[in-house]
């Protein structure tokens, strides 16, 4: 299958091994990956943070770009999030039909990384091997709308000599939230300081999730505090074959 | 016309205010604590429930409905209500609520109230308007009454001494109710309140109460309790004031069966609170000679006009989205500088002040969605968060100061990059260039401005040498590509 | 215009400008899929309610009819150590003990309803899977202030009047829908301090319920 890789704004400038190691899987399982370079970002952070007009041209861009794609694959959770949840509306707002005629016919074939692997190409077992103990961070937009469940637990589930281990409380959002960080960082920081309690009470070694951003910020608290946790989005942590890393 | 919401005109921005906040050692515990409790009570209770979806979406569908035709509803409440002997008034904000309750209890020639929960009341500052005409309104209930007696503000709207544990209850009792001896056993403070209240309830002649539900179809009122202080109000009074924002209007007596199963649930964890009171107009020989309704709108018609602002108004007043909120849970109420905190406080405050103030509460939010999966009339909350931050912004980018800002010339700077392959990654290159001057060890250190929030509290790895797309673009250049993109 | 009426006129005003002109004013079907009619056998409810009352520390006392009614409630006063109880005129005399002090309710002042211990009353219905106990204030269930003062209420319920669920319980009262109505479900209780649940706050701190009668 021909799969069209979105690989997000933050990730391509700030995690670009998150991207390899996408593209290294999918190669792995037979796939061709492919990688539009007009590519810049999903329009998450400015509607978010109440910039509406100005995501609009950003919204049609990723629109534009992928329009051909036969699927397109997102290692970023809270923008598949976002273009479930604001595209149409965006669209809508905008009064334009033949956009959102294309953002209706482009909204099925976008999946988030782990979702592409279970859900549709029918994957589990990727051929992993990572001997760590690892903890699942169940991000707030993988959870609450894209409803992945139990889908980035099968993958883990199935990397040999990976060791999986609960985060107490895991329900309880990080305390990222975009601009929040920033702007509210002080309540973000207490947010993270009780997300990283919970961590540390655990025996892990890394922490994985679906989303670089939550990472960041708990990779974040977790070096200040000296803790030698590690953090590492699932998409590396499925590229790993053995050894440690 | 003057439109009031508690404080919220002289309170601090909540980034000011959660700092304050997060200082106080107790007050988070004390929070924690009674959250963690209330909402793994609450999960208890909603997980017996089969229909606990359905129940939440014919809740949500009464409530739009309702507002869809509020006009019809609240005259069908008025005749109903005034054909059984009640009398129904009309206030327009705040001033005009507590000129009608001063006139009438000024008429009956009273100068003490008792009064039963209402944060309707706190909204408009009725306490403090009474007070100056001479009128002393007691609380009964315990959480009001530990608030009021403590000179402090409520920080709940279900519980709204929750920032206080026992020993603090105890001191504030101890040294108003003249109890040197009283012990912080929950038991004992709550005994001390009953006999303290117990004079009250049976000698003053004025009751004022708020009503969870007006039901059109009847003309009836129902007031959702625990204590019996409510009872105690809307039944041994001569005369009965209610205070009723016009959105808590139900269309028939039929739908209280979807709201009294969600709404205990949702508030307190329990399958049924211990009492709930229905009256209509006036009984005869049963409760209060003369009963007054006064619907209030201070700010609530203006979220009228657009549906996703309507929504706002579904709310029962069950708390439930304070209790999960990841950021209540380390502020407390108070932070937010309105009787309406947590999550419904971030998006009612600001619309009823007409954004005019409460601007940073939409901001007081990481968007988790946690209020909406708990709300019991599927409000979304996040959407309307998003929806007002939009607002905000809008308003803000009329101003020199606003367009000037650095969030404004960040995000329009952000959105020029994003505009370009040609610009994307020129602005990737110079971040790696610019982060030299924050670069220690791998880590950046001390970010200027705004982005100084992140240090504050993070470390934050520096930039990667090569971008995803300079690694993607090396390696199309070395492997065969069967393909080129013509893009 | 009085400022009142203005003020109404004013904010009705308000609402029809900003909802949309084409509204129907009948009520559109709401979707009630959530459960209306229960699916217990009649025993299996009753343990329902019994477990729900005996959860809120009530005290329960079974009699096979209407007979055993005035043993049943000397024996639950005798159980709280109270000598005076508190009916309406219309409670049924055939059922109040013998050896006790009754006083009945011709417009009591609140101040002599609040000397008297207990009282007794009927009840219109009662919901199982919450233990909640309808009250519709007329009858033998008198007015509201009575089960309100006293500090121990005994409730006579009828096996028939129970009901599995709320809105099946509503349902069963819904013709009395303009009537003063009370819904109780356990004593009083308050959980404002540090989320633990107290007992008796104001209203009655002790109820005892009598069930009699066919199933």
């Amino acid at each position: 299958m021909q799969i069209a890789l979105f690989v997000a704004c933050y990730n391509d400038t700030l995690f670009p091994q998150t991207g390899i190691a996408v593209t290294h899987v999918l190669e792995r399982l037979g796939h061709t990956v492919t990688f539009p370079m007009q590519q810049t970002c999903c329009g998450q952070m400015h509607y978010n943070t109440g910039f509406h007009q100005e995501a609009v041209p950003i919204v049609r861009r990723f629109v534009q770009t992928f329009a051909d794609a036969e699927v397109v694959c997102v290692p970023s959770s809270s923008c598949v999030a976002m273009m479930r949840e604001h595209y149409e509306m965006i669209a809508e707002a905008a009064n334009d039909a033949s956009f959102l005629a294309d953002v209706r016919a482009l909204l099925p074939r976008i999946f988030e990384f782990s979702e592409l692997l279970v859900k549709h190409l029918g994957v589990e077992d990727v051929g992993a091997a990572f001997p760590h103990r690892v903890a699942y961070h169940p991000s707030c937009h993988s959870a609450r709308v894209l409803h992945l469940g139990e889908t980035p637990l099968r993958l883990l589930r199935a990397v040999r000599d990976l060791t999986l281990v609960t985060i107490p409380n895991n329900d309880q959002c990080c305390g990222f939230g975009g601009t929040f960080a920033v702007k509210n960082a002080d309540v973000s920081g207490a947010m993270l300081a009780e997300k990283q309690a919970s961590i540390l009470s655990t025996p892990a070694e890394v922490v994985t999730a679906v989303d670089n951003s939550c990472l960041m910020h708990i990779y974040g608290g977790l070096h200040r505090a000296g803790s030698g946790v590690r953090t590492l989005h699932l998409a590396e942590i499925l590229a790993a074959q053995g050894g440690v890393q | 016309m003057s439109i009031r919401v508690g404080k919220t005109a002289k309170a601090p921005d909540f980034p000011a205010a959660a700092k304050v906040a997060l200082q106080d050692q107790q007050l988070r515990k004390n929070v924690h604590h009674a959250t963690d409790v209330i909402r793994n009570k609450r999960a208890l209770r909603v997980q017996e429930m089969d229909d606990w979806q359905e129940l939440r979406q014919a809740a949500h569908e009464i409530k739009e409905h309702t507002l869809a035709h509020l006009d019809h509803y609240l005259q069908e409440f008025e005749r109903n209500c005034t054909a059984a002997g009640g009398t129904v008034h009309w206030a327009r904000d705040a001033d005009e609520a507590n000129a009608i309750a001063i006139g009438l209890i000024q008429q009956y020639g009273g100068d003490e109230v008792i009064k039963v929960k209402t944060m309707t009341s706190d909204e408009v500052q009725m306490n403090v308007a009474l007070e100056a005409k001479g009128i002393m309104a007691h609380e009964t209930d315990l959480a009001d009454m530990i608030v009021q007696l403590g000179h402090d503000e409520p920080s709940h709207i279900v519980v709204p001494a929750l920032h206080r544990n026992r020993f603090e209850i105890r001191d504030i009792f101890s040294k108003k109710m003249g109890l040197p001896d009283l012990t912080a056993d929950p038991e004992d403070l709550a005994a001390a309140a009953r006999s303290y209240l117990r004079d009250r309830f049976l000698r003053v002649n004025l009751g004022i109460s708020g009503a969870n539900f007006a039901i059109a179809e009847t003309g009836s009122v129902c007031v959702v309790e625990s204590e019996g202080n409510g009872r105690m109000c809307v039944t041994l009074p001569d005369v009965l004031i209610t205070l009723v924002g016009i959105e808590k209007l139900i269309p028939a007596f039929e739908d209280l069966e979807v709201f009294l199963q969600l709404l205990p649930r949702s508030a307190t964890g329990e399958r049924m609170n211990p009492y709930n009171s229905l009256w209509t107009g006036v009984h005869a020989g049963d409760g209060p000679k003369e009963f007054h309704v006064i619907l209030l709108d201070n700010g609530r018609t203006q979220l009228l006009a657009s549906k996703m602002e309507r929504e706002t108004l579904d709310c029962i007043r069950c708390g439930a989205c304070l209790n999960a909120c990841p950021v209540y849970r380390e502020t407390g109420g108070h932070a937010y500088g309105s009787i309406y905190s947590g999550p419904i406080g971030a998006i009612l405050s600001p619309q009823l002040n007409s954004l005019e103030h409460s601007r940073s509460l939409p901001y007081a939010s990481s968007l988790c969605g946690a209020c909406y999966e708990v709300c019991p009339v599927k409000i979304n909350i996040p959407e309307i968060l998003i929806h007002l931050r939009g607002r905000v912004v809008h308003d803000d980018q009329q101003t020199l100061s606003g367009n000037l800002s650095q969030m404004n010339l960040a995000m329009k700077g952000a959105a020029l990059v994003f505009g370009s392959r040609r610009r994307y990654e020129a602005a990737q290159r110079l971040g790696r260039m610019g982060q030299l001057l924050f670069k220690r060890n791998g880590q950046l250190e001390h970010l200027p401005g705004m982005a100084g929030g992140w240090t504050r509290y993070r470390d934050l790895r520096a930039l990667p040498q090569q971008t995803f797309r300079e690694w993607w673009k090396q390696r199309q250049a070395t492997a065969p590509a069967p393909e080129s993109e013509a893009r | 215009m009085t400022p009142a009426t203005s003020a109404r006129e004013a904010i009705l005003a308000r609402i029809r400008a900003a909802l949309p002109a084409d509204r129907a004013p009948e009520p559109e079907s709401i979707t009630r899929t959530y459960k209306r009619a229960g699916n217990l056998p009649r025993e299996a409810c009753l343990d329902l309610l019994l477990d729900r009352l005996t959860d809120y520390e009530s005290e329960i006392l079974h009699v096979a009819d209407e007979s055993g009614l005035p043993a049943a409630i000397a024996q639950a006063l005798q159980n709280a150590g109270e000598t005076r109880l508190l009916a309406d005129a219309a409670f049924p005399a055939a059922w109040l003990p013998a050896g006790v002090d009754v006083v009945i309710d011709r417009n009591l002042s609140i101040e002599a309803m609040n000397g008297i211990p207990a009282v007794v009353t009927t009840c219109e219905a009662a919901a199982a899977s919450t233990g909640t106990i309808l009250l519709v204030h007329h009858g033998a269930q008198g007015r509201r202030a009575i089960t309100l003062l006293p500090d121990h209420h005994i409730c006579l319920l009828h096996r028939s009047q129970v009901h599995e669920l709320v809105p099946e319980a509503l349902a069963a009262i819904a013709e009395h829908r303009g009537e003063p109505i009370t819904t109780i479900s356990g004593p009083s209780a308050t959980s404002d301090i540090e989320m633990t649940r107290i007992r008796g706050v104001h209203g009655p701190r002790n109820l005892t319920v009598i069930l009699y009668g066919a199933i």
